[in-house]
């Protein structure tokens, strides 16, 4: 199975995030990136199909030259090769733009199946695997924990709300977006960190993939949320924050 | 092109809140632009749920009619979305920001060329259209700019569900019967099916202490244990300890797992991204213990200790037991 798993690199979710001076997007001075979660399931899954049945796992992804920290990652943790798009202007693009990215690169490479987590840690679009799919007219599937190669196709595990599942069975080449926590992430070996160093990773430009066109939305500002309860914060030591919040479990929530 | 499109989820004819919290949006933007809100139900047997639907102040109920639309395919649904889009040409676009939509929407208005703003939460006027970035710490507002219909898709519990102002007479109802044919479906659906037999019933506890990704190593768990115990809570966890396996599934808190309103819900390294918080905002009493000031847990809760749980927490259970003597 050619398997082409789709990621993204996403300030670390730690970050303390300070509104750029434009106020149109994040200060990316002194922020750290890492590999978006549900990418690093989509990824697992990845090579533990191609473990199975044999193949190929190519990591695909667009972004500013940072990224490319990223992908060595993936390939450490066992995909074959990679594909970078560059791409600078990935924040004002909207989830069909950066979707046409994706699918013009996976297109030149006829997968079997196209792979990315659900959603992403900073926008949270959760929107950019189905879109790949309708651009490549390809059946699609979403929030999958588990996935089954058969006879003429997949027979995938979805998730859906509050503790239900379903199986889904459909043909291949399909799309499908990993929802965390389906299996167990591998860290990457020495070994592995070594030969990803020799590994092949294509560079493409978004010009030369042609996908160019006007954002149909646009992210006009970014501002602070507006609180929906005042909180009250409890100073002091962590004795002190802990007795007085005993204080207030026993005389105004009535619990102690 | 005009009027106000609102899709109504129904599963085996129940509307859950989420899709009257859709009317209310699309109410709310039908309140900047005079336009009329139109809602939609899409299956194989929508007369009683779009009866319902009816009763609601909207001008119409359209029925989307199909066999193939019995049980939901993400290829029936926007194949027959398409088509009614296409027939009424509204401005704007409304749904609930479910599993399903989530499943079908983005395609949706990608196959008529355009981009679907997701999970948003408050709309402005423009209208714009805020929705949370990075975890929640954020928002971005967001504005459409194409001569296509806007489509939008709400987050659970953002929007207010008037309850007070009932249609005067039922909206008329009429039924669209896309054109569909079983080649055109290419997945096929199973029945859902429960993960494992739930022995937790987390959704009646009273006390619950729950722990997130803070609390770093699945040895530390012991600290918020023994926090629970000297309580008398339950205890549960957000997506990510169970995804590690440190506690078992049927412990999340969460879109994708139980929903909980107990008296008192204790937050221990919870940050508060939105899938946990739609699952227990409801509570009566939320206290959060996080180091981070501006993690979106504390814009929800009514008590916050900021410092570092490995300390706080030991603390607090020495407090509870003493208070308890």
């Amino acid at each position: 199975m050619k398997i082409i798993v789709a990621i993204k690199q996403v300030p670390d979710r730690d970050a303390q995030f300070r509104i750029d001076a434009a106020g149109k997007w994040i200060d990316e001075t002194d922020l750290q990136f890492a590999l978006n979660e549900s990418d690093a399931y989509a990824l697992e899954e990845a090579l533990q199909l191609k473990e199975k049945h044999g193949g190929e796992v190519i990591v695909l992804s667009a972004g500013p030259e940072r990224i490319g920290q990223t992908i060595r990652e993936a390939l450490a943790k066992g995909a074959d090769r990679a594909i970078n798009i560059a791409c600078d202007d990935l924040g004002t693009r909207d989830a069909l733009g950066v979707a046409r990215l994706l699918a013009a690169a996976a297109k030149q490479e006829s997968p079997d199946l196209v792979l990315t987590g659900l959603q992403s840690e900073d926008l949270g679009l959760g929107q950019t695997g189905v879109i790949v799919a309708e651009l490549l007219g390809l059946p699609h599937a979403t929030l999958i924990l588990h996935v089954e190669k058969t006879e003429t196709g997949l027979i995938v595990k979805r998730e859906l709300e509050e503790g239900w599942f379903q199986e889904i069975e459909m043909p291949t080449p399909a799309v499908l977006t990993i929802q965390s926590g389906g299996n167990k992430l591998r860290y990457a070996t020495l070994m592995g960190i070594k030969k990803a160093k020799t590994k092949e990773v294509r560079q493409l430009s978004a010009a030369e993939l042609g996908a160019e066109a006007a954002p149909v939305v646009v992210l006009d500002r970014v501002t602070l949320p507006h609180k929906q309860k005042s909180t009250q914060i409890l100073p002091g030591s962590p004795k002190e924050a802990a007795a007085a919040l005993v204080e207030k479990l026993k005389f105004e929530v009535r619990v102690l | 092109m005009s009027g106000i499109l609102v899709v109504v989820e129904q599963r085996e004819g129940r509307i859950a809140r989420i899709s009257w919290e859709a009317v209310a949006a699309g109410q709310r933007l039908a309140a900047q632009t005079g336009e009329p809100v139109t809602a939609v139900l899409i299956g194989s047997e929508t007369e009683s749920p779009a009866a319902e639907v009816a009763t609601r102040p909207i001008a119409r109920v359209i029925r989307v009619e199909h066999p193939l639309l019995a049980h939901y395919t993400a290829d029936g649904f926007i194949l027959a979305l398409q088509q009614l889009i296409e027939n009424e040409r509204p401005t704007q676009v409304v749904l609930p920001h479910t599993y399903q939509v989530r499943d079908y929407a983005p395609a949706l208005a990608a196959r008529l060329g355009e981009v679907l703003i997701s999970d948003v939460v408050d709309i402005g006027d423009g209208p714009v259209f805020t929705r949370q970035l990075m975890q929640g710490r954020l928002n971005g507002i967001y504005k459409h700019q194409s001569s296509g219909p806007c489509f939008v898709s709400v987050q659970a519990g953002a929007f207010r569900v008037e309850v007070a102002d009932a249609a005067t007479a039922p909206a008329t109802i009429t039924t669209f019967a896309p054109t569909l044919e079983a080649g055109q479906i290419r997945s096929k659906p199973g029945e859902p099916f429960r993960g494992s037999t739930q022995t937790v019933d987390l959704g009646s506890a009273q006390l619950i202490v729950s722990v997130g990704r803070g609390i770093k190593e699945a040895e530390n768990l012991t600290l918020v244990q023994e926090l629970a115990t000297a309580l008398g809570a339950e205890l549960a966890a957000s997506r990510p300890i169970c995804d590690n396996g440190w506690l078992p599934m049927e412990r999340q808190v969460g879109s994708s797992g139980q929903t909980v309103a107990p008296k008192l819900y204790l937050a221990v390294g919870i940050s508060g991204a939105i899938q946990h918080l739609v699952g227990m905002k409801g509570s009566q009493c939320i206290v959060a213990i996080n180091k981070d000031p501006d993690a979106p847990i504390f814009e929800v809760a009514d008590y916050g200790i900021v410092g570092d749980l490995f300390e706080v927490v030991p603390a607090l259970t020495e407090a509870i037991k003493a208070a308890r003597q």
